[in-house]
């Protein structure tokens, strides 16, 4: 009782909190405002994402695929069908804008979960490495679709979004997010999730629908995702299929794969870590009192991620909060003779 | 489309395919023996490439003459062994270690060695595309009337049969592809039959990835600009195709990519030409949803 | 261990800084975002160069505004969305910068443009040609020409020169670059007669290197002339993959040929075809060749055709400097729109009230190294 009671205050304090920031923001140096926002959108993608990957176990690597779909709904919406709502509300204001807001938002979500549900839907089928392919090519065949389209601008990309993300909707969406997948998987109905990611088998043994609960982390996933795409774009105000292929959904996995998957808080600290740090290094790259290849390497961000990457892999692969899920790879004798028996899930 | 069309379309196609094959082949190795995708294979062929490209001018001029095509042999199989052993160093660092770990964490590794290998590229050797040298002189053959074979897509085809009969002879009549089939099959049951796995995952990877290094040059000849973000999408294709043979098989590999090179070929000509990439994926669900075993496979995890 | 790290990483943070702080100074502050890693690195790499060569030719020879040096900060946007957004909004917001250049890429520049404009910073893009950037608003400006002038120079060129009248057309479709030049080509070339006798298409940027299917269907229609409005990457195979196909007939392309590399790649086989762009290197102009020896001198490596619109960004935002008398970015922004007939590597420029330059197009005839000049086409 006591716990759920805490949730909604921090639910609520979260929004009032972004309120009364985003009502300040004109204080802030708009690229660290921007990197705010950067930072509170990432929270959604990851946190969004940990539910399918980390807590239901279906690992997808095509989450800038939903992104994208959220992005250019909300995106056309909103440039092309303000003009009705307006009127009803007389004139662009305040109220006007965020009904508005809220609308193609969550009809971006919508348009996002659809797509969930049709990614969702071969996921029954396939495991592990099957299913991180498909729904690359998933996240890939959405690209290519949207970059045909000429509607909303193809490969010249989509300009001209209204500016309507601030700090006010990222973090109360973040913090909406969050509520909803931690009061999820902490419901009954919620450990289902995390049944079918230990062991498949015995939970449909014990007669939990496995495959209305992965459907529903895709489309529920999706749909965060889809939100967070609508407040990006209206937040660069340009969008391009482009910004939405393979790399963009490995930035989020990787998000997702130092926090722990499987932890919320882990997913959103790892978030604001990983933000933080690809800004940080913009920096480091024009610092004249570092050797001229360090200041070279750190300029190209992907090596170095690709090299946290790696290292996070091989030292300590279940992230900041994580625990390794039970069962483990191939069991091939040789190898690191490193007996550490992962602790057993509760 | 007329006949002549179809025809010359077929031949691009198949032409295409034997280079999705050859990479296909070190995916479908690998899987087979660890079940694991190796997403930095496609790299791997990259690497292939630039090997080519930096021998080449160190080799060849020893080799003029008659002696050229001794010379362009020499480049083609120090390649092959400079990605071997690239290969096997990438195992032992990297996957070796995580042999005990649940495959996703292998996988982001994967990931993680592919992007480090494609960005790193871009750092050492620069990013802006290099015009690979013509090792063997690119152009039609005569008396094929109104089709177009050039001598680079012989070349790659002759190469690619033989590394296939060569890997097939290798699986099948020594006793490392013993080794490798066996532990492919039942890897503790190997093992105590005194199987070393480590010595066989090393060749595994080796053998895969010497195929890439070939595939590389192969590739560079025909379509000679090289940078090193050049095995992202070749790579993700040849999985396609090694799915669609039948992940696990070997002439499933070669049989995927040429079909897939054939279909891919077809769209690209066609009014649809801009969903080109799409095709790709759009199989490979396909083949997923209805017979994931690929044509070749067989429902549980295959033989190589 | 992970707080250990973590309270370094705030330290280090904290320190840097102040160390940044601390390097401010009278330099004038230019802020520069480009793709210098990722799939369109060799373009943000180039242009990047001519900039800095420009930046160190102001500086040594004394400086601006009475000997204030350029102090240049560079930003990778790593051929990404949604990199030019924080770029470019560190160098404005952080950085301080007066004026922004960038970038070749039209889609990056859309992206940036709202920024620099809301935020009153002129922004000097080198090379992208699509008109939308500039009609974002009255501080974005271009040293370039656009689509809708190059697309109708090669289409006149195909019918009035090389007298043809069928024509196929191969697009990257994922380049806004090549699908406005298509466009352009295409309207100006049917409304005078001419005819498109097959469009086909192909993923640009490194992804497609085998365009034997659509040459093959284009060769079916058989065109007298191909157009191939994409970048020198594809190009040289394109010519390649053409000619051992059997066609015969010339390729035309735009800008994005202009590469040494372009022969490198396509060898024997782009020999003979035409492409427009901004300047010739064997122009006898002395401000050209001068440029190409500098260029070469610093960088050992040929320019291409990004590098001196770098380069003339560099210099037309230094003069309007000047002429402006100050860092005062509405004066700098008037002085830029004033720009009449301005010297530059890539030809006289006067920015008209678009904020597009006008600028000639020159065609030239590929022929190994050296490419041919055949003629200049006015706007």
């Amino acid at each position: 009782m006591n716990y759920k009671h805490i949730k909604k205050f921090a639910l609520l304090g979260a929004i009032i909190l972004a309120w009364v920031a985003s009502h300040y923001s004109g204080i802030f140096n708009p690229y660290w405002l921007q990197v705010a926002i950067f930072i509170g959108i990432n929270i959604t993608l990851a946190v969004s994402l940990n539910l399918i990957n980390g807590y239901t176990g279906q690992f997808s690597l095509g989450h800038a695929g939903f992104m994208a779909i959220g992005a250019y709904v909300s995106a056309y919406l909103s440039t092309e069908h303000s003009v009705w709502l307006f009127k009803a509300f007389g004139g662009a204001n305040n109220l006007s804008i965020g009904v508005l807001f809220i609308f193609v938002l969550i009809a971006g979500g919508l348009a996002a979960a659809i797509a969930g549900l049709i990614v969702g839907v071969p996921s029954l089928r396939l495991k592990g490495d099957y299913l991180a392919i498909v729904t690359l090519g998933f996240g890939e065949i959405i690209r290519v679709l949207i970059q045909n389209t000429d509607t909303v601008g193809g490969p010249r990309g989509y300009s001209g979004i209204a500016g309507y993300t601030t700090l006010f909707w990222t973090y109360s969406i973040a913090a909406l997010t969050i509520y909803i997948v931690v009061s999820l998987i902490d419901s009954t109905y919620g450990r289902g999730f995390l049944t079918v990611r230990d062991d498949e088998i015995a939970a449909e043994a014990v007669g939990i629908n496995t495959t209305r609960y992965k459907v529903t982390a895709f489309v529920l996933g999706a749909f965060f995702a889809g939100v967070a795409g609508g407040l990006y774009g209206h937040s660069t105000t340009y969008i391009n299929p482009s910004g939405f292929d393979f790399q963009r959904s490995i930035e989020i996995v990787i998000m997702v794969i130092l926090g722990g998957m499987g932890s919320t808080a882990g997913v959103a600290l790892a978030a604001i870590v990983l933000t933080l740090l690809l800004e940080y290094l913009r920096f480091v790259s024009g610092y004249q009192w570092l050797p001229e290849i360090v200041r070279r390497i750190a300029a190209n961000r992907m090596i170095i991620y690709s090299l946290v990457l790696i290292a996070l892999m091989l030292l300590r692969p279940q992230g900041l909060f994580g625990r390794l899920p039970r069962r483990g790879a191939v069991e091939l004798p040789g190898g690191k003779r490193k007996q550490k028996k992962p602790a057993v899930v509760t | 489309m007329s006949s002549a069309e179809f025809v010359q379309q077929i031949i691009n196609g198949v032409s295409l395919g034997a280079f999705y094959a050859l990479i296909a082949l070190g995916y479908t190795m690998v899987y087979g023996v660890l079940r694991f995708i190796n997403f930095a294979h496609g790299d791997v062929f990259m690497l292939g490439a630039f090997s080519g490209y930096y021998l080449t001018p160190r080799i060849m001029p020893h080799f003029q003459g008659a002696w050229t095509p001794v010379g362009v042999s020499a480049v083609l199989v120090l390649t092959m062994l400079i990605c071997a052993a690239i290969g096997i160093l990438i195992e032992r660092l990297a996957y070796r270690p995580l042999r005990k770990m649940p495959k996703l964490t292998v996988l982001i590794t994967a990931i993680g060695v592919s992007l480090f290998l494609e960005y790193g590229g871009q750092f050492v050797f620069g990013a802006d595309p290099k015009a690979f040298p013509e090792l063997i002189v690119d152009h039609a053959l005569e008396h094929t009337g109104v089709l177009t074979i050039t001598t680079t897509q012989v070349a790659a085809f002759i190469v690619t049969i033989f590394l296939l009969v060569a890997l097939t002879f290798i699986v099948k009549r020594t006793r490392l592809g013993m080794a490798m089939r066996a532990v492919s099959n039942n890897p503790t049951a190997a093992a105590l039959m005194g199987v070393n796995i480590d010595t066989v995952v090393s060749f595994t990877f080796g053998l895969g990835s010497a195929l890439a290094g070939a595939a590389g040059i192969l590739y560079a000849l025909s379509y000679p600009s090289i940078d090193p973000l050049m095995g992202l999408l070749p790579g993700v294709k040849a999985f396609v195709a090694a799915v669609l043979g039948g992940i696990g098989n070997i002439p499933g590999a070669a049989v995927g990519g040429v079909i897939l090179g054939v279909v891919e070929t077809f769209v690209g000509g066609s009014k649809f030409s801009t969903y080109r990439d799409a095709i790709a994926f759009a199989l490979l669900i396909g083949i997923l949803l209805f017979r994931p075993a690929g044509i070749f496979g067989k429902m549980q995890a295959e033989k190589v | 261990m992970k707080s250990f790290s973590r309270s370094k990483l705030v330290l280090l943070a904290a320190l840097s800084f102040v160390m940044a702080a601390s390097t401010r100074g009278q330099d004038i502050v230019v802020g520069e975002f480009a793709s210098l890693t990722g799939s369109e690195a060799t373009f943000g790499i180039n242009s990047s160069n001519g900039v800095e060569l420009a930046k160190e030719e102001i500086n040594s020879g004394g400086g601006l505004l009475g000997g204030r040096k350029i102090k240049l900060v560079v930003e990778d946007d790593q051929s990404k969305p949604g990199q030019p957004s924080s770029a470019v909004k560190k160098l404005v917001a952080s950085d301080k910068a007066i004026a922004i250049l960038g970038e070749i890429a039209s889609s990056r520049s859309l992206e940036a443009a709202p920024i620099c404009q809301e935020a009153k910073i002129p922004m000097i893009s080198p090379g992208s040609t699509n008109p939308r950037v500039t009609d974002v608003g009255d501080y974005i400006f271009r040293v370039c020409f656009i689509d809708p002038f190059q697309g109708t120079v090669m289409a006149k060129f195909a019918l009035d020169t090389l007298k043809v009248k069928k024509v196929a057309i191969l697009t990257d479709v994922k380049n806004d670059y090549s699908v406005g030049l298509t466009k352009y080509f295409k309207d100006y070339f049917t409304a005078h007669g001419g005819a498109i006798v097959s469009e086909r298409s192909f993923s640009g940027g490194g992804t497609d290197k085998d365009f034997r299917a659509q040459l093959t269907s284009i060769k079916a229609a058989q065109p007298e002339a191909i157009f191939v409005p994409g970048y020198y990457t594809e190009a040289g195979l394109i010519a390649k993959q053409a000619r051992s196909l059997g066609i015969k007939v010339p390729l035309m392309g735009g800008d994005g040929w202009d590469s040494p590399k372009l022969s490198e790649i396509g060898g024997s086989a782009i020999e003979g075809c035409y492409f427009s762009t901004h300047f010739s290197p064997q122009d006898k102009n002395p401000k050209v060749q001068d440029f190409v020896k500098k260029y070469q001198e610093k960088f050992k490596a040929m320019p291409d055709g990004m590098a001196p619109l770098g380069y003339d960004a560099m210099m037309i935002l230094a003069s309007a400097i000047k002429t402006a008398g100050g860092t005062d970015a509405a004066k700098i922004r008037d002085a830029l729109a004033a720009t009449k007939d301005y010297d530059g590597v890539t030809g006289k420029i006067t920015i008209d009230e678009k904020r597009n330059a006008t600028k000639s197009a020159v065609v030239l005839q590929v022929h190994g190294k050296q490419n041919d000049y055949v003629t200049t086409v006015a706007p």
